[in-house]
């Protein structure tokens, strides 16, 4: 059965949160952009006709075809009866200032146990001038400083701390104190002293092994072998078939662009262009983050100050 | 009540082994909702469909594909990407102990702990000789199927196991170019700190409360009673612009009469 959690995902490139980060009373307008690629190679699926497979929502009992309209939220109150609870209603009880990350506490960074973090987000300057988004940068990092706020966004609240790296503000999410067990909650038995001579056993074999951190431990070992096969068939020209205009390469199709990596650079640059643009009389703000990286893609010949 | 165990392995560092039982660290306290079909309120289901038929299609027929250039796009078998995955295995392999800051916190996905399988003094040696050492060690294991890769560390004499996120997965802060302008005047910046230094406190997990799910539950909680729910209007408040210098200036005026009011939260 279909929950609201994979209905709600946002797709990753685009922005889809637009607000304002506060600390005081300045205000410093943003956009969230996720902060991390889709793991490994996603592979498309393909029917017996060869056409593209797609995933739909259906009726669990007359089997009807369904669009995202004709789909609604309900609570299962007892089995087979629920509580359908709207967006407008879901919205109408979020907090009033949750288009706003009001920061009102700013905390030491390393007093934050990494556990706490959940989600990593870009954020991008998104008003007519950056300036207020560097100056926070800027003092954030060199103090070492996160700040901290809860803020609504697509139907859940989230503790977020605002983090500054490279000039550059990330929002990482941070979970409640009571979405973490303790030791006690799991129910692990009470420490106990470990004997001298198993822990220096131990400590042997650590020091042994003790190195500087190397990325390749970190790399998808699965994504490898599918990419090592992917080219030995496409070398030998196995299995290799006309693709749908519907699963081109994207790199190669209509010109969308699908690097996150090449979206991020441009918003961050883009807003330095806007600045300029914003000393010729203001421009008419154009709010929707869609149009802005089309908007964007015209004025993408480097700008060298 | 005690948590159940989702998995059991054994840890091996070298020559040692430390059997271990998994468990979850964190709770998902998300409200879930069933995505309901409007008309008659019946629960929705996934269904495959071919693209140019609108035809359902059964997943064992769903073959995979890649996109490859010039327009052409190669077919995996079932069988041929069954080969690709990984050997069933117990092992929980550390294969290098590195210094906690190298690990870079956007890596940590999902937190479980660790518990012990049988020889509680080896479990407790392993993280006395973590804490001592001051290291987490980098480990890699297959569970149901799909290979992990995570930092072994020791959080108040117990082992956690913390999956890591692929190296691919994260855009580091270095990859982009930092918003560019004119220099900062530095009357800006001292103004600044000195705000971030009136509003800074020290992180108090406990004072964060979610309080919208709490919303999310009384408002399900009265329409079940058949009552309506209070429809208060959302209104977006508009952000102000530019003079950063007096936004700052007031700021700090307003925190000198009360900075402790200002501060408290939650």
């Amino acid at each position: 059965m279909a929950e609201d959690d994979d209905f709600d995902q946002p797709s990753g490139m685009r922005s889809f949160w637009t607000g304002t980060i506060t600390f005081g009373l300045v205000t410093v307008p943003v956009a969230l952009y996720a902060a991390t690629r889709p793991r490994g190679i996603s592979l498309k699926m393909i029917g017996p006709d060869e056409a593209p497979v797609q995933r739909r929502y259906v009726c669990s009992k007359d089997g009807k075809m369904l669009d995202a309209d004709d789909i609604v939220r309900g609570y299962q109150i007892e089995k087979g009866k629920y509580v359908v609870v709207t967006d407008d209603e879901l919205e109408a009880i979020e907090p009033r200032k949750s288009r706003e990350i009001d920061l009102r506490l700013f905390v030491d960074r390393d007093e934050i146990d990494p556990m706490y973090y959940e989600r990593a987000y870009f954020l991008v300057p998104a008003g007519g001038t950056n300036k207020a988004y560097r100056l926070l940068a800027e003092v954030m990092e060199k103090n070492n400083q996160a700040g901290i706020a809860t803020f609504v966004m697509r139907a859940k609240e989230y503790l977020v701390a605002i983090i500054a790296e490279n000039g550059i503000l990330r929002a990482e999410t941070l979970r409640f104190e009571d979405e973490l067990r303790k030791p006690e909650d799991v129910g692990l038995p009470k420490v106990t002293k470990p004997a001298p001579a198993s822990v220096k056993k131990f400590e042997e074999q650590i020091a042994k092994r003790a190195k500087k951190l190397d990325l390749h431990d970190l790399l998808d070992d699965y994504a490898e072998r599918l990419e090592k096969l992917i080219a030995q068939k496409e070398k030998k020209k196995a299995d290799i078939v006309k693709a749908p205009e519907e699963i081109r390469d994207e790199d190669e199709g209509g010109g969308e662009v699908v690097d996150l990596l090449a979206v991020l650079s441009r918003s961050l640059g883009g807003s330095a262009s806007g600045t300029k643009s914003a000393t010729k009389k203001r421009a008419p703000a154009k709010k929707a983050p869609a149009k802005k990286k089309t908007a964007k893609k015209t004025t993408k010949k480097k700008k060298s100050a | 009540m005690a948590a159940r165990a989702i998995w059991k392995g054994v840890v091996k560092i070298g020559t040692q082994r430390v059997p271990v039982k998994l468990y979850s660290a964190v709770v998902d306290r998300k409200v879930h909702f069933r995505l309901l079909h409007k008309a008659d309120h019946e629960p929705v289901k996934q269904q495959l469909v071919s693209a140019d038929s609108g035809e359902a299609v059964e997943y064992q027929e769903v073959k995979k594909a890649f996109p490859l250039t010039r327009g052409r796009m190669v077919l995996l078998e079932k069988e041929e990407l069954e080969k690709l995955e990984p050997e069933d295995s117990r092992d929980i392999e550390v294969t290098r102990f590195v210094n906690p800051e190298e690990i870079d916190h956007r890596w940590y996905s999902r937190a479980y702990y660790l518990g012990p399988d049988g020889d509680t003094k080896s479990y407790f040696a392993a993280a006395a000789a973590l804490e001592r050492k001051k290291k987490e060690g980098l480990a890699r294991w297959v569970m149901r199927d799909k290979e992990y890769v995570g930092a072994l560390r020791a959080d108040d004499g117990y082992l956690m196991l913390i999956v890591l996120r692929h190296a691919e997965e994260i855009i580091a802060a270095d990859a982009l170019q930092p918003p560019g302008g004119r220099e900062l005047a530095q009357r800006e910046i001292e103004m600044a700190e000195q705000l971030l230094s009136a509003l800074h406190g020290k992180f108090e997990p406990s004072q964060f409360r979610d309080e919208y799910r709490a919303r999310v539950m009384e408002l399900v909680e009265t329409k079940a009673a058949g009552r309506k729910p209070k429809v208060v209007a959302f209104r977006p408040k508009k952000s102000k612009e530019d003079k950063l210098a007096d936004s700052l200036e007031a700021s700090l005026a307003s925190l000198k009469g009360a900075p402790a009011k200002r501060r408290a939260r939650g």
